[in-house]
């Protein structure tokens, strides 16, 4: 690891400040990611600022029914939190099938929103990686690529979005709200996350001096009937190779509301707007689940190694929603 | 800089501690608190569990500044929270050693941690005994090499009985539970 200049901050204009100041600074979290990567010296700060002090870590009610968790919530606080369970079951269950008691002890929303890919090569400093080293290369797309994504990937990076809680996100529209010496902003969560492109090493839309104070969840009738299914190598405590987030209202035999988003085939936590606009008003049968998962997964591009994922992303969407309509409610 | 936390019910301090310092490292090299292992430095294995104010994590992910003024237990300060103060292995180490839960070792100081706070939320918290399904959902962040697991389960079930029930009087029989 490189030396580095640490900074707790008291509260939030210090930290705002201090990361204003300073080009090459990093906020630290839980630091289940960042102490990770700059032990590896992929992540190399010059200053790093602990905002695990700093008075962010509240989930609260919002009028009108939405819930604020601030970026300081520790992952397994938020998935046990009463609102969260009852509101966006979702989002609980996608959290507690993401990596172990002791990581979602420490980790907090604001770094699972900008933790790193888990792609090998990513973090195997002898080979090259675009995302690491812009212009390097990409070991991956003639290398092992088994966990790496299908859907939205560029020649410069095929790397997935390895967080659970953000695909729950996705599918519930949350927005992050952002702030810096220069204001706040709200991006809505599907945008924040970026399509590699030609810039891989540009993940977010966050600015360097910008920090994440909390994520907003809308209210949504339809996350009463909702489940996260991670489909992986092994029961627990691995990345997925494909995960499903979904909710689903059924009126009369049609879809009323349908939200879907994907992990571990996305290079974005991915929301599955082509599915939802298949179901949308669609009858609620297996059959139109198979086309709006089929919709989906048509752009998808498949290499050797992870090409099954394509055909596994669709059977898990339908094997989703079949589920969820057999625990909806408003169904006879 | 220095690094001031109540570790195992003490005040300690740690100086001329390195920014880049994990809370692990700090332990085992300047406190001299060396039961937490140093397996992965990766967070994959659990060898390193300590409470971090009361919830368990993994001490070589942890940032030594993070740990300043805050309370840490260790796998030391297990036996120091048995029930009556007296000096001896705590219900979770006897039943780890009753069942043979234990070859090499190098994973027990994280397993008997995470064993610890799984039977306070769950058995002590009158909660009931945790199924074998919670048992493993919660150590599945601990790694071992050794024993394939169902000793340590096996462990476990015994730790939440006695935890109970009470530990039978004249302390278990070592090695029968197998
Ligand atoms: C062994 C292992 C297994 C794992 N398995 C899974 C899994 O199955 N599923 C899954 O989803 N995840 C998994 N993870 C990843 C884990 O979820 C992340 O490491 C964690 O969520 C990161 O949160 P943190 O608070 O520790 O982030 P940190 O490490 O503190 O930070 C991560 C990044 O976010 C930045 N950051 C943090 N907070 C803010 C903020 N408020 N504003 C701006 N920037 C910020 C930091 O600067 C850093 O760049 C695993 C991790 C490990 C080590
Ligand atoms: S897929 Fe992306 S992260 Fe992986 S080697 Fe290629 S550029 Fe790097
Ligand atoms: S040494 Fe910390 S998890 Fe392995
Ligand atoms: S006893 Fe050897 S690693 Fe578990």
């Amino acid at each position: 690891m490189r030396s580095f200049a640490y900074l707790s901050a008291p509260d939030i204009d210090t930290a705002l400040h201090a990361v204003s100041a300073e080009p090459n600074a990093k906020f630290l979290g839980g630091g289940t990611n960042l102490v990770d990567l700059m032990r590896e010296e992929i992540e190399q700060p010059d200053t790093v600022i602990d905002i695990t002090r700093l008075p962010l870590a509240e989930v609260a009610e919002l009028p009108g029914g939405g819930v604020r968790v601030g970026a300081l919530v520790r992952n397994s606080h938020l998935a046990a939190h009463p609102l969260i369970r009852e509101r966006y079951p979702v989002l609980s269950q996608a959290i507690l099938h993401g990596a172990s008691g002791q990581l979602r002890n420490m980790a907090t929303v604001g770094g699972n929103l900008l933790q790193r890919t888990r792609c090998v090569y990513f973090y195997d400093t002898a080979s090259p990686c675009n995302k690491r080293e812009p212009g390097a290369g990409c070991a991956a797309a003639e290398g092992f690529h088994r966990n790496t994504a299908v859907l939205g990937t560029s020649e410069h990076c095929l790397a997935a979005h390895p967080s659970d809680m953000c695909v729950a996100l996705a599918a519930l529209d949350a927005a992050v709200e952002v702030r810096s010496v220069r204001g706040v902003r709200r991006i809505p969560v599907t945008d924040f996350h970026r399509l590699p492109g030609a810039t891989p090493h540009v993940e977010s839309d966050l600015a360097p001096d910008e920090l994440v104070t909390a994520v907003e969840i809308p209210p949504l009738r339809a996350a009463a009937n909702s489940r996260y299914r991670k489909v992986r190598d092994r029961a627990s405590y691995a990345f997925a190779l494909v995960s499903v987030a979904a909710a689903l209202e059924v009126e009369d035999g049609r879809v009323r509301t349908a939200r879907l988003a994907l992990g571990g085939v996305g290079t974005r936590p991915w929301r599955a707007r082509e599915a939802e606009r298949v179901l949308a008003d669609a009858p609620a049968t297996e059959e139109a689940f198979d086309r709006a998962a089929e919709a989906e997964l048509a752009a998808a591009v498949g290499r050797p190694d992870n090409a099954f994922k394509i055909d596994l992303a669709r059977r898990t969407v339908t094997a989703v929603l079949r589920r969820l309509l057999t625990t909806d409610g408003s169904t006879p | 800089m220095r690094v001031t936390m109540t570790v195992n019910g003490h005040r300690m301090d740690a100086d001329d501690v390195w920014e880049g310092e994990s809370l692990l490292y700090v332990l085992r090299e300047r406190l001299g608190l060396a039961g937490s292992k140093n397996a992965c430095e990766q967070g994959e294995c659990g060898s390193c569990t300590v409470f971090l104010d009361e919830v368990t994590v993994c001490a070589c992910l942890v940032a030594a500044g993070q740990a300043h003024g805050r309370s840490v237990r260790t796998v030391e300060g297990l036996a120091e929270a048995g029930a009556d103060g007296a000096p001896g292995l705590s219900d979770v180490q006897e039943a780890f050693v009753a069942a043979g839960a234990v070859q090499c070792g190098f994973c027990t100081p994280g397993l008997l941690v995470q064993t610890e706070d799984l039977l306070r939320r769950t058995v002590a918290a009158g909660a009931g005994a945790p199924s074998d399904a919670e048992i493993r959902e919660a150590l599945a962040g601990n790694l071992c090499r050794c024993t394939g697991y169902e000793a340590v389960i096996e462990a476990v079930r015994l730790a939440a009985e006695w935890t109970e029930r009470g530990r039978p009087a004249g302390g278990p029989a070592r090695g029968e539970a197998r």
